[in-house]
């Protein structure tokens, strides 16, 4: 079974297993540090693409990086 | 045109075993039931952003505006402009005897988002415009938050055109015979996870395809000159037409008791063309009054392509021969400062909040079978010419600087 089969079906089963009760061990009032924006993944949206595009284009390597990108031919 | 094949959104062939696998993840996304509790869409915001890279005999800059609104709380739209503009002399250009160019590029994006309970579809097109290269982008996608909210699973599709143009390097008309497709596919799947108080971290996994003309129309390999072992010839490279790609990438992001936060990734990257690399990255961010400070470090290395030779032994050695740096073995290193003024703490007016931002990035590209070729293009008699194949290794340093007002409405 391939990689992308595996995570696929990992991925499927935590969306189904979603429709039960499961109980979050980290309660909504306890989560004012996570709410912070210094905690944001993406907190500058037009500064990440920009850099991204600039790795992008001049390495190999590309994809999850968490954008849906776009096409260019550029770097 | 700079280089084909780059941000290609692909379909993993193999993905075609697996169809069942999205099919019934796209399903029992579609018909969970709304949850009781929504989800909240981004705020309103609009960044304008001017950018300036460096390096390598390459210099591009331009400006990056991004506008996003929200409507009745469960509609947003949003639009992006983007500029490069480039004058390049890289090690490329001089080598192949071509003198300096410039040229635009120009990009617009615009994106739809609609939340549905604790369901986000989003919608967004993308068209990229060159003189002698064209892209279009259309990308769909879906996030679910679960388990009051501590999961949050997002998927994602792509399909990208291009058109790939030549221009007469002496002329600079394009070449009215020379017109390539590519074909672009791609598959995201990702899930982010609050772990603990302080804790969050996400899992991102991107499988990409392109089909077509993916190399670059202007770029040569060299090899060994017959009539003179010490020098070289040029020829134009030859690429497979197709590429499939698997990324794999962990984030976590860690809050410090004093309000701060630390940062941390990792990618792995195969390829079908031989490529395999890893990215890791490190951060840090403290805020002081009314300043956001950041500090980030970030370490590439890859190995080079299958048909990958920064010398071949003779035209024509193998059916597919490249020179591109970008395939070759390699790494690079980046060092990242940033600063954040927010200018407008309380307000005015319908503005809620305003930040003026200043980042800078240091990277250095580091080549290990990437010659300077110029060396053995100097006259056999200068002391500095060194025989085609014992030139030094390539080696560059850019900056990167980033400038943008945000506001958020």
């Amino acid at each position: 079974m391939g990689k992308t089969k595996l995570i696929s079906l990992a991925l499927a089963a935590l969306v189904l297993a979603g429709c039960g009760n499961i109980e979050p061990w980290v309660k909504p009032y306890e989560r004012q540090a996570l709410a912070d924006p210094i905690m944001s993944f993406d907190a500058n949206p037009v500064s990440t693409a920009y850099l991204d595009h600039v790795f992008d284009a001049r390495e190999g390597a590309r994809g999850a990086n968490g954008s849906s990108g776009g096409g260019c031919g550029c770097n | 045109m700079k280089k084909a094949g780059k941000k290609a959104w692909g379909v993993e062939i193999r993905a075609r075993a697996s169809t069942r696998c999205w099919l019934g993840l796209v399903l029992a996304l579609l018909f969970l039931p709304a949850a009781s509790f929504a989800g909240v869409l981004a705020d309103d915001r609009a960044d304008a952003l001017y950018h300036r890279y460096e390096g390598g005999g390459v210099t591009i800059h331009g400006p990056s505006v991004l506008v996003r609104k929200k409507f009745a709380e469960k509609y947003a739209l949003s639009a992006n402009y983007y500029q490069d503009m480039v004058t390049s002399a890289s090690i490329d250009v001089e080598v192949s005897g071509a003198s300096e160019y410039k040229e635009e590029r120009t990009q617009y994006s615009v994106g739809a988002e609609y939340l549905r309970g604790k369901t986000t579809y989003n919608l967004g097109y993308t068209n990229s415009k060159e003189n002698d290269y064209q892209a279009e982008t259309t990308t769909f996608g879906i996030s679910q938050d679960l388990f009051g909210d501590l999961t949050t699973i997002t998927m994602g599709f792509s399909r990208g055109k291009d058109v790939v143009r030549r221009r007469d390097t002496t002329t600079d008309q394009i070449d009215p015979t020379f017109k390539e497709p590519i074909d672009r596919w791609s598959y995201r799947v990702g899930v982010s996870q609050i772990l603990t108080k302080a804790l969050i971290t996400s899992l991102q996994l991107e499988v990409i395809t392109d089909e077509g003309f993916l190399n670059n129309p202007y770029r040569s390999y060299r090899f060994v000159n017959p009539s003179d072992d010490r020098l070289f010839a040029l020829a134009r490279e030859i690429y497979p037409r197709t590429r499939t790609s698997n990324a794999v990438a962990v984030n976590g992001r860690y809050y410090l008791p004093y309000r701060a936060a630390i940062h941390g990734g990792y990618r792995f990257f195969t390829d079908t063309w031989g490529i395999g690399a890893n990215t890791f990255e490190l951060g840090y961010t403290h805020p002081w009054r009314q300043w956001t400070f950041e500090l980030g470090y970030r370490y590439y290395s890859q190995g080079n392509a299958d048909f990958y030779s920064d010398l071949f032994d003779r035209p024509n050695q193998q059916n597919f021969l490249a020179r591109d740096k970008e395939l070759s073995t390699f790494t690079s290193q980046a060092l990242s400062l940033g600063a954040t003024y927010d200018f407008l703490p309380n307000g005015w007016r319908f503005i809620k909040k305003g930040t003026l931002n200043i980042f800078y990035d240091r990277i250095q590209f580091d080549y290990e079978d990437f010659r300077d070729a110029r060396f053995a293009q100097l006259p056999t008699s200068d002391p500095n010419f060194h025989p085609a194949g014992t030139e030094p290794l390539y080696s560059f340093g850019a900056n990167v600087i980033q400038a943008f007002v945000s506001v958020w409405f």
